[in-house]
C-alpha cells in the first residue's frame, strides 16, 4: 500500500512541486538533518489499515471492555453516569465546532466566542460568582490553579485542605504544590464531614486559601458558610469544589461567601469516556480577574457597533506575560464547555432542579433500601446529594467480585483511600438509575452478603 | 454580511423546555426533611428556557459563524491544523470506551487499557524514548510533567539546586510560563537570527545549577537545529537535561528521533501531529516520552502487561512525581491519535512528514518573490514570511491577515516568532492538495499586488465576514464576560 | 514623538517631573505608542516605599505587558486613580492626565542618573534601548 486517502499528492504533483522548489528530491529539504541522527530504518508500527479494517479493530477491542450497556454502575467518585440529551452531541459533533482552532481571528470564530462567553455567563448564574474563566483541564487541575491563584492573590503560601476532598484530587495538588513554594496541609474529618474545630485551629496568617468539597468525596454537605467564616476571618480565601448537578437544588456557593469555585463539568453533558476528556471550571469575583488562569472571552463591538466577542485580558497568559503568566495553559478544553453549555441550556432552569432532584431522591431511596439490608449499616449521619457511604459485611472489593457475573458494580472500596473506612463503599446514583435498578442492587447485595 | 446572533439568553421564554425528563419512580421525601435549609438554593439559577428546536437554530448558527478545517484551507503556523479524519471520530464514539467508567475494574477494561499500552509504545517508538506517559491532557501540561520529571531526577541525585531551564527567545510562551508554574527559574538565551541555538551563548548559560534545556525542534522559525548533537552534548556534559517540545514534530517522523538526538524527555501534541482534531482549543493531549533515567518518577497510575498478558495500572511507584489528572488524561483523543497511527503505519508517517515538509517549502517558492523571506534556506514543515515590502505601503502583517479572511481563508500565524519583525508563519500542512496550495498562493499574490495598488482594500478589511474589526481595547478596558439577567 | 525638554527621563521609558522633594512620574509619548492600545495600569499602593530601578506598577495594552520601574528611590504620596477608570489616558496625554503616581523623594541625588531630553531622544532615536 503506498497510498493514503489523507495524503492528496499524487507522484505527478510531487515531481513538480519539487521542481518549482528547484530540488532534485524531497532528500534534499532534510538536507540540514545531519546524518548521524537519520532513521535508517522503518519505524516498527504495525502494518497501515484501511478504514474498514481500522473499525473491525478498534470495535474488537471496544468490545474486551464491559461498558455502562453492559454494566448496572453505582459508581461515581469524581465521575458520574448522568444523562446526556441528544442535542449535545449533535451540536458538539458540528465541524466547525471540532475542526477550530483557539479564536486567534475573532471575525471568522464569532460563534464560538459567543457560545464559550454563554458558558461563561452559565457557570457564573450556576456559581453565583462575578466571572468565570473558559476552562480548565478537568475538576483536579481546576483546584491546583485556583490554589497557585490563591497564593498569588495573598501573598501566602499555606494550602488547607479538606480530606474530604476527592483524594485524586488531593494528589494532583500536591503534585502541583512540590515543586513550588507551596506547603499543603490536611484537615481532618469528623463524621464524614471537615472538622471545623481542626480547620479553626490550623488557619492563620500563612494560610492562602482553605479548600473544601461539597458534596465532599463522601457525598456528604459541607458547611460552606462556616468553612468560608474561618478562612475569612485569617485573610484567607475560601475555595469551594462543588457538584454542578447539585446546584440544582443547593445554595450557589457564591451565596454562601466563597472566594474562588471551581469543579468537575463531566457530570454537565460528558460521557464517562474512562476519565476524559472533561473539564475543569473556575469562578471568582471580578476584582480578581486578572489573577485567573486561562483563557476568557469579552463582548464588544466592532467599528460600526455590531456587538461582537474576543479574547481578552490575554496580558496575563502566556504568549504574552512568558515567565510572569498566571499559568501556562493554553489548549484547554474547548469542545467540553460548548457541550457544557449546549447541556445546560438544554435542561434549563426547570430541567437542572428536576435532574437535581431525581438524583436526591433516588440517592436517599437507595441508601434507605441498602442499609436495611442486614450487615449493611450507615457510616455518616449527614445530609447528601446523591452519594452515600455504607458498611457491608463483606469487603466491597468482594461484593463487586460476586456481582461481576450479575454485570453490577455496586460501588467504591473506600479502604483503597482511607484505611480507617475498610469495608466501606461509597455509592453513586444519578437519575438514570431507575428503583428497579436500585432494588435489584439490594437484592444483590443481600444474596452475596448472605 | 455585518451581524450579530441572538444570545441564547435572549431567546428565554418562562415555561419552555428543550428536554423531556423522566418522573420520579421513587417514594418521595420533602426536600426540607432531607436538607437542612440553609443549603437549599434560595433562587433557582437562571438558565435559558428555550424549545430544543431554537437551542439546535442557536448552536447552528454559531457553527456556522465560526471557520474550521472542515470550513477551508487554516495554514496557521506551529497549530499543524491538518485534517481529522472522521472514522477517527466514529471509533472514538464506541460504548466500550464513552460508556467506560474510569474506576471499574481490570477485568472490566482490557480493552482500554490494551490501547493505552500499545499507544505507548508507539509513540515511543515514534519518538525514540523508553517510555511514555498517556496522563498529561494538553502540550502545556506535558511540558509541565516533563520539568516535574527533570526536577524529580535532579532531587533523587541529590541536586535539589539544579533549577535552572535554559529557554531560547525564539521559544513558544508556554515554555518560559511552565517553568514558572514548576517553580523554576528561565534563563533566556539569544539565538542567531535564523533561530539556530548560539552554541558559545548556551556554553556561557549552562553551569552547575542548570536542569534542563528546552528546545523546539525544528524551531518556531520552521528550521532543523544542524548542531543538535553538540547543542545535547553541551547540556549533557553540564548535567542537565534536553527537553524536546514536541510542537513541530510534524516536520520529523520516520525521518528522525528525539531520541537519537539526544532529547531526554519529549511531549507530543496529539492535536496537531496525530490528527485529533483541534475543538476550538481543546480538548487535545499532551502525552510524554522519556528516557530510562526518568522512567521511575513517570505520574501515576502507569499502564502495564502482567505476566499473564492482561493489563493494568501500577499505582505503587515510591520516586513518581504523583498524579497530573483526575484520571488517566483525555483518553477520547488517545482513542483517536491510537487510530491515525494504525492507519498511517511506518511508510504513512515517514510520508506525511515529507509531504508537509514539500508543501511548506513549495508556498515559499511561490512566494519569497513577493513576500520578504527571511532566511535563504528550505524550510522543514512550516515557512516564515514577513510583510517587509508592504510594510511602506501602510501595510502590516495584521492587515494582510484580515484580508485573508475576505478571501476564505484561515491567515496563518502572526507576529510570531517574536524574534522575527511583522512574521507570518505559515503551516500548510500535508493534507492539503497542490491545487489548494496554487490557490492560496495566488490569494497572497494577489493581496500582494493591492498592496501596491489599493491599500485601501487590505486596510479596511475584512469586508465579508459576520462583524469587522473589533474593539479589543473596549473589551479589555470595561470587561463584559458575561449575562446579567435584567433587574 | 514628544519629548518635553523640562522632564528628566530613565532608560526604561519613565518620565519624571520634580516638583519640590517630590517626583511625579509617568511614562514616556514614545512607550505609551510602543505599547499599543493600553487597557490597565496596576497602581502602586498609597504609602508604599519604592525603590529606584525596581517595578512598582505594570501597564497592560491589548497585546503586550510592560513592568514599570520607579526611576527614584521613595514613598508613594498620590497616585492617579482616574487611570483605573480611564487606562486610556495615558495613550492621550502620557506627560500630563497619564501620569501614574508622585514619590516623595528619599534621595534627590539619584535624578542625576537620570537623562534629560536631548539624551533621551538620542536613546530612542537608536532604536529604544
Amino acid at each position: 500500500m503506498t497510498r493514503w486517502s489523507y495524503l492528496p499528492h499524487t507522484s505527478q504533483d510531487r515531481l513538480a512541486m519539487l521542481e518549482t522548489i528547484g530540488v532534485a528530491g524531497v532528500e534534499e529539504l532534510f538536507a540540514d538533518i545531519p546524518q548521524e541522527v537519520r532513521l535508517r530504518r522503518p519505524l516498527r508500527l504495525p502494518p497501515p489499515l484501511s478504514e474498514m479494517e481500522l473499525r473491525e479493530h478498534l470495535q474488537t477491542l471496544a468490545m474486551k471492555d464491559r461498558d455502562y450497556e453492559q454494566t448496572l454502575c453505582f459508581l461515581g467518585a469524581g465521575a458520574y453516569d448522568h444523562y446526556i440529551p441528544s442535542v449535545v452531541g449533535h451540536i458538539v459533533g458540528r465541524s466547525e465546532f471540532l475542526t477550530a482552532y483557539t479564536q486567534y481571528q475573532p471575525e471568522i470564530a464569532q460563534g464560538y466566542l459567543q457560545a464559550l462567553w454563554e458558558y461563561q455567563s452559565l457557570i457564573c448564574l450556576l456559581t453565583g460568582m462575578e466571572m468565570a474563566v473558559t476552562s480548565l483541564y478537568d475538576g483536579a487541575t481546576a483546584m491546583a490553579e485556583a490554589a497557585m491563584m490563591a497564593c498569588g492573590i495573598t501573598g501566602r503560601n499555606e494550602v488547607l485542605v479538606s480530606r474530604t476532598v476527592h483524594p485524586h484530587w488531593r494528589d494532583v495538588l500536591a503534585t502541583y504544590a512540590r515543586d513550588r513554594a507551596m506547603k499543603i496541609l490536611t484537615v481532618d474529618y469528623l463524621d464524614g464531614v471537615s472538622n471545623l474545630t481542626e480547620l479553626s485551629r490550623l488557619v492563620n496568617d500563612n494560610t492562602a486559601a482553605v479548600i473544601c468539597q461539597t458534596p465532599n468525596f463522601f457525598g456528604c454537605l459541607e458547611d460552606l458558610r462556616g468553612i468560608g467564616d474561618i478562612a475569612q476571618k485569617q485573610g484567607a480565601l475560601m475555595i469551594a469544589a462543588v457538584n454542578p448537578i447539585s446546584l440544582g437544588v443547593l445554595e450557589a456557593p457564591g451565596a454562601l461567601g466563597a472566594d474562588i469555585v471551581i469543579g468537575e463539568g463531566q457530570s454537565m453533558g460528558l460521557p464517562l469516556s474512562f476519565g476524559g476528556p472533561y473539564i475543569g471550571f473556575l469562578a471568582t469575583r471580578d476584582k480578581w480577574l486578572r489573577r485567573t488562569p486561562g483563557r476568557i472571552v469579552g463582548q464588544t463591538v466592532d467599528q460600526d457597533g455590531t456587538r461582537g466577542f474576543v479574547l481578552t485580558i490575554q496580558a496575563r497568559e502566556q504568549h504574552i506575560r512568558r515567565d510572569k503568566a498566571t499559568s501556562n495553559i493554553c489548549s484547554n478544553e474547548a469542545l467540553c464547555s460548548l457541550a457544557v453549555a449546549v447541556y445546560l441550556c438544554a435542561l434549563g432552569k426547570q430541567g437542572l432542579r428536576q435532574v437535581a432532584e431525581l438524583c436526591l431522591q433516588k440517592a436517599h431511596y437507595a441508601r434507605r433500601t441498602i442499609t436495611q439490608l442486614p450487615g449493611f449499616s450507615p457510616v455518616f449521619d449527614q445530609p447528601l446529594f446523591n452519594e452515600f457511604v455504607v458498611r457491608c459485611p463483606i469487603s466491597p472489593r468482594e461484593i463487586n467480585e460476586e456481582l461481576q457475573e450479575a454485570g453490577v458494580v455496586a460501588g467504591l472500596d473506600l479502604g483503597r483511600y482511607y484505611p480507617e473506612l475498610a469495608g466501606c463503599m461509597l455509592t453513586a446514583v444519578t437519575e438514570k438509575r431507575t428503583r428497579e435498578e436500585i432494588d435489584l442492587l439490594a437484592g444483590l447485595l443481600k444474596e452475596v452478603s448472605a | 454580511m455585518r451581524s450579530s446572533a441572538a444570545l441564547i439568553f435572549e431567546l428565554s421564554r418562562p415555561g419552555r423546555l428543550a428536554l423531556d425528563l423522566p418522573q420520579p419512580d421513587v417514594p418521595e421525601q420533602q426536600l426540607e426533611d432531607l436538607i437542612p435549609a440553609a443549603y437549599l438554593r434560595s433562587e433557582p439559577a437562571a438558565l435559558p428556557e428555550v424549545s430544543q428546536l431554537d437551542l439546535v437554530r442557536h448552536f447552528t448558527e454559531l457553527s456556522q459563524r465560526t471557520f474550521g478545517v472542515d470550513s477551508g484551507f487554516y495554514p496557521l503556523g506551529s497549530c499543524t491544523m491538518k485534517y481529522n479524519p472522521k472514522v477517527n471520530e466514529d471509533v472514538a464514539a464506541l460504548p466500550g470506551w464513552t460508556g467506560l467508567h474510569p474506576l471499574e475494574g481490570f477485568r472490566d477494561t482490557q480493552g482500554a487499557l490494551q490501547l493505552m499500552y500499545e499507544l505507548q509504545q508507539m509513540l515511543a517508538e515514534i519518538s525514540g524514548m523508553d517510555a511514555v506517559t498517556l496522563q498529561p491532557v494538553a502540550g502545556a501540561h506535558g511540558e509541565l510533567t516533563g520539568l516535574k520529571l527533570i526536577r524529580a531526577y535532579h532531587r533523587s541525585r541529590g541536586e535539589e539546586h539544579r533549577i535552572r531551564v535554559i529557554v531560547p527567545d525564539s521559544a513558544h510562551g508556554t515554555n518560559p510560563a511552565t517553568v514558572s508554574v514548576c517553580g523554576m527559574e528561565t534563563v533566556e538565551i539569544k539565538s542567531h537570527p535564523d533561530g539556530a541555538i548560539d552554541l558559545d551563548a548556551l556554553r556561557a548559560a549552562v553551569n552547575s545549577d542548570t536542569a534542563a534545556l528546552m528546545l523546539t525542534n525544528p524551531s518556531t522559525l520552521g528550521l532543523f537545529e544542524k548542531n543538535i548533537c553538540a547543542v545535547t552534548e553541551i547540556v549533557h556534559a553540564a548535567g542537565g537535561l534536553v527537553y524536546y517540545d514536541g510542537a513541530n514534530a510534524n516536520a520529523i517522523m520516520g525521518l528522525t528521533r528525539p531520541g537519537d538526538m539526544g532529547f531526554d524527555v519529549i511531549h507530543f501534541n496529539l492535536h496537531k501531529t496525530f490528527s485529533t482534531p483541534h475543538g476550538g482549543g481543546g480538548p487535545g493531549a499532551g502525552p510524554v516520552g522519556v528516557k530510562k533515567i526518568l522512567e521511575p518518577f513517570l505520574p501515576i497510575p502507569v499502564v502495564t502487561q502482567t505476566a499473564d498478558g492482561s493489563y493494568c495500572f501500577a499505582e505503587d511507584r515510591p520516586l513518581s512525581i504523583g498524579r497530573m489528572h483526575s484520571f488517566y488524561g483525555n483518553f477520547g483523543i488517545l482513542v483517536r491519535a491510537y487510530a491515525y497511527i494504525l492507519t498511517m503505519g511506518a511508510d504513512g508517517l515517514r510520508q506525511v512528514s515529507e509531504d508537509a515538509v514539500l508543501n511548506a517549502n513549495y508556498c515559499l517558492a511561490r512566494l519569497r518573490d513577493v513576500y520578504h523571506a527571511p532566511f535563504v534556506r528550505h524550510c522543514m514543515h512550516e515557512c516564515v514570511l514577513t510583510s517587509q515590502k508592504q510594510n511602506a505601503k501602510g501595510i502590516r502583517t495584521l492587515d494582510i491577515a484580515k484580508r485573508l479572511l475576505d478571501y476564505g481563508v484561515h491567515p496563518p500565524t502572526i507576529y510570531f516568532p517574536l524574534i522575527v519583525a511583522e512574521a507570518l508563519m505559515i503551516e500548510p500542512t500535508e493534507t492539503e492538495s497542490k491545487e489548494n496550495l496554487d490557490a492560496f498562493v495566488e490569494i497572497m499574490r494577489q493581496i500582494a499586488r493591492e498592496a501596491e495598488e489599493n491599500p485601501a482594500l487590505i486596510i479596511q478589511a475584512p469586508t465579508t465576514t459576520v462583524v469587522g474589526r473589533l474593539d479589543e481595547a473596549a473589551a479589555a478596558r470595561k470587561p463584559n464576560l458575561r449575562w446579567k439577567p435584567a433587574g | 514623538m514628544l519629548i518635553p525638554n523640562n522632564l528628566k527621563y530613565s532608560k526604561e521609558h519613565e518620565w519624571v517631573r520634580v516638583e519640590g522633594n517630590n517626583a511625579v512620574v509617568g511614562i514616556s509619548d514614545y512607550a505609551q505608542s510602543q505599547l499599543g492600545d493600553i487597557v490597565f495600569v496596576e497602581l502602586p499602593e498609597l504609602g508604599a516605599t519604592v525603590t529606584a530601578g525596581k517595578r512598582f506598577s505594570v501597564v497592560e495594552s491589548v497585546k503586550a505587558v510592560s513592568d514599570i520601574f520607579s526611576p527614584v528611590s521613595g514613598k508613594i504620596v498620590a497616585v492617579n486613580d482616574g487611570l483605573n477608570d480611564a487606562p486610556e489616558k495615558i495613550n492621550q496625554a502620557p506627560y500630563g492626565e497619564g501620569w501614574i503616581a508622585v514619590i516623595e523623594m528619599s534621595d534627590s541625588s539619584q535624578l542625576a542618573e537620570l537623562m534629560d531630553d536631548t539624551a533621551y531622544a538620542d536613546q530612542v532615536a537608536k532604536g529604544g534601548h
